[in-house]
């Protein structure tokens, strides 16, 4: 919580001069704003924690303006906004199970699954016999994302990410 | 669960690396006629600088009494300042030395200190063996700059780090986009020099040519000696290559009652702090009362030595195992 405002850590910078105080300069987003800014701290000082929970929903469909998404047990459903949604929006095609972060019963952020299956929608012809994977070049996924792969990949195959990373793991078969 | 992290962090060119350059800075003391000495990591005493936070273990068996808390080494100088005092002649060391809470792109808790002491030295003839030394295991040829504290401040910031005020350095601060969690309270005016030093001038600093900073505010002193004047400044120094702190030295302080008035300045605010405050090292009380010779001493990160050496930008590239895996 930051000035009122549930905020999560982006980077934390340990610094520390020779002889001197250590800091922690931590890069932070506003989690209602989206806002990134970044914050010195003195090491070990303690910042007041959010009272956030974490819920398993299923995405069902996006309007254009906000991401829907659902609560398998009790069906009850939750609109996110754009902000919340950041990065997320571009590995998801629907009925993804995403990890929703409420705070105060409204949604902060949302987490994709750790690996998704998305096709290719657009990328170089792939060359034949190249299985090495060295090189590699870019591919547009059916959700817009791009992700570098190896040379061997075509237009229309489904590639498992990693969408912690954004990198490319394997070519599954059809 | 399965564990995965087995590996080394450091590749295998990396540890190569280290080997080659612990032979060059054997060799070249060895030339100079410097001595390799080796001294306790464990010791019933430890340093009272309040930005050091000592590891503690405990021994029970023969010579001390049960359960004894032993601190492990922040660094080897007050052994080295006990060896010196006996006679010893100027030594060096290649040893481990253990900061608990310190972990990040440059540091690990765990780190290789070069540490070594010249008889007849003052922290400038000192600055230069440190610059032959560096030249030597980094292939570099060009001359190193020298900047006072003062020079280095008025440069960046246009202040006078021995002249502001504490509210002049906080706005300073605010003024150039820092934001703070701190309760200003908290902290002191050199804790502010530290922070705009280590924000605004330092990632600035030895980016063309290796730079050292010497005459240090007399309240960061540490055990350097301190030089009285108009302001008096602690004859110390540092040394920075493309921003990352390298080396720190001191003329050194021989006097004991000046020992002893320092580590009743750093106790309390450690105490004030909440954090261990250890009892005072009498052994090496003793040693400076008995006389250190006229001496300056530094101590270099090794780690960070091959980090630059390596060219890489972490820690863990140097070293085999970091405390996330070791």
């Amino acid at each position: 919580m930051i000035d009122g405002d549930p905020c999560s850590i982006i980077e934390n910078e340990f610094v520390k001069p020779g002889k001197g105080q250590a800091f922690c300069r931590v890069k932070l987003r506003n989690l209602k704003s989206g806002k990134v800014y970044e914050r010195t701290y003195k090491s070990g000082e303690s910042v007041e924690a959010a009272d956030v929970m974490d819920t398993e929903m299923q995405f069902l469909y996006s309007d254009g303006e906000q991401w829907h998404f659902m609560e398998p047990t009790s069906f009850e459903q939750h609109a996110v906004s754009e902000t919340a949604m950041a990065d997320t929006v571009k590995w998801l095609k629907g009925q993804e199970e995403c990890l929703v972060t409420l705070w105060d019963g409204v949604p902060l952020s949302v987490s994709a699954p750790n690996f998704v299956e998305l096709a290719v929608s657009d990328t170089d012809p792939g060359v034949r016999g190249d299985t090495s994977g060295g090189g590699g070049k870019p591919a547009t996924l059916e959700t817009g994302a791009v992700v570098r792969v190896p040379l061997f990949v075509n237009i229309e195959d489904v590639l498992k990410v990693d969408t912690r990373t954004g990198e490319y793991v394997s070519r599954v078969k059809k | 669960m399965r564990c995965d992290d087995w590996r080394p962090t450091a590749p295998i060119d990396n540890i190569r690396l280290r080997a080659a350059l612990l032979a060059k800075t054997r060799q070249f003391f060895a030339a100079r006629d410097v001595l390799e000495v080796e001294t306790p990591l464990l010791s019933v005493a430890t340093v009272s600088d309040p930005h050091l936070q000592s590891f503690v273990t405990r021994y029970s068996g023969p010579a001390l009494p049960a359960d004894t808390p032993l601190y492990l080494q922040t660094s080897p100088e007050a052994a080295m300042k006990r060896l010196l005092a006996s006679g010893s002649g100027s030594i060096y060391q290649i040893c481990k030395a253990f900061r608990d809470g310190e972990c990040g792109a440059r540091h690990n808790p765990e780190f290789t200190l070069l540490e070594w002491y010249r008889v007849g030295f003052d922290h400038f003839t000192l600055m230069a063996e440190v610059e032959a030394l560096v030249k030597a295991l980094l292939d570099l040829d060009c001359e190193f700059e020298r900047m006072s504290y003062q020079a280095i401040f008025a440069h960046y910031l246009g202040l006078d780090p021995h002249r502001a005020s504490l509210d002049d350095l906080i706005r300073c601060a605010k003024d150039r986009g820092i934001s703070t969690g701190l309760k200003d309270i908290e902290m002191r005016r050199d804790d502010w020099l530290n922070l705009l030093m280590s924000h605004l001038i330092e990632p600035h600093l030895g980016q063309t040519v290796p730079l050292f900073i010497y005459d240090y505010p007399a309240s960061q002193a540490a055990l350097a000696k301190v030089r009285p004047g108009e302001v008096a400044l602690a004859e110390r120094f540092e040394l920075y290559i493309t921003g990352i702190e390298l080396a720190n030295g001191y003329h050194e302080l021989c006097d004991d009652d000046e020992f002893l008035r320092r580590f009743e300045q750093d106790t309390l605010p450690r105490k004030n702090d909440g954090h261990l405050a250890p009892g005072v090292n009498h052994r090496l009380s003793a040693a400076l009362e008995a006389g250190l010779p006229e001496s300056a001493g530094v101590a270099l990160g090794f780690d960070r030595l091959l980090m630059l050496a390596a060219g890489c930008d972490s820690i863990s590239e140097v070293v085999i195992f970091t405390v996330a895996n070791a």
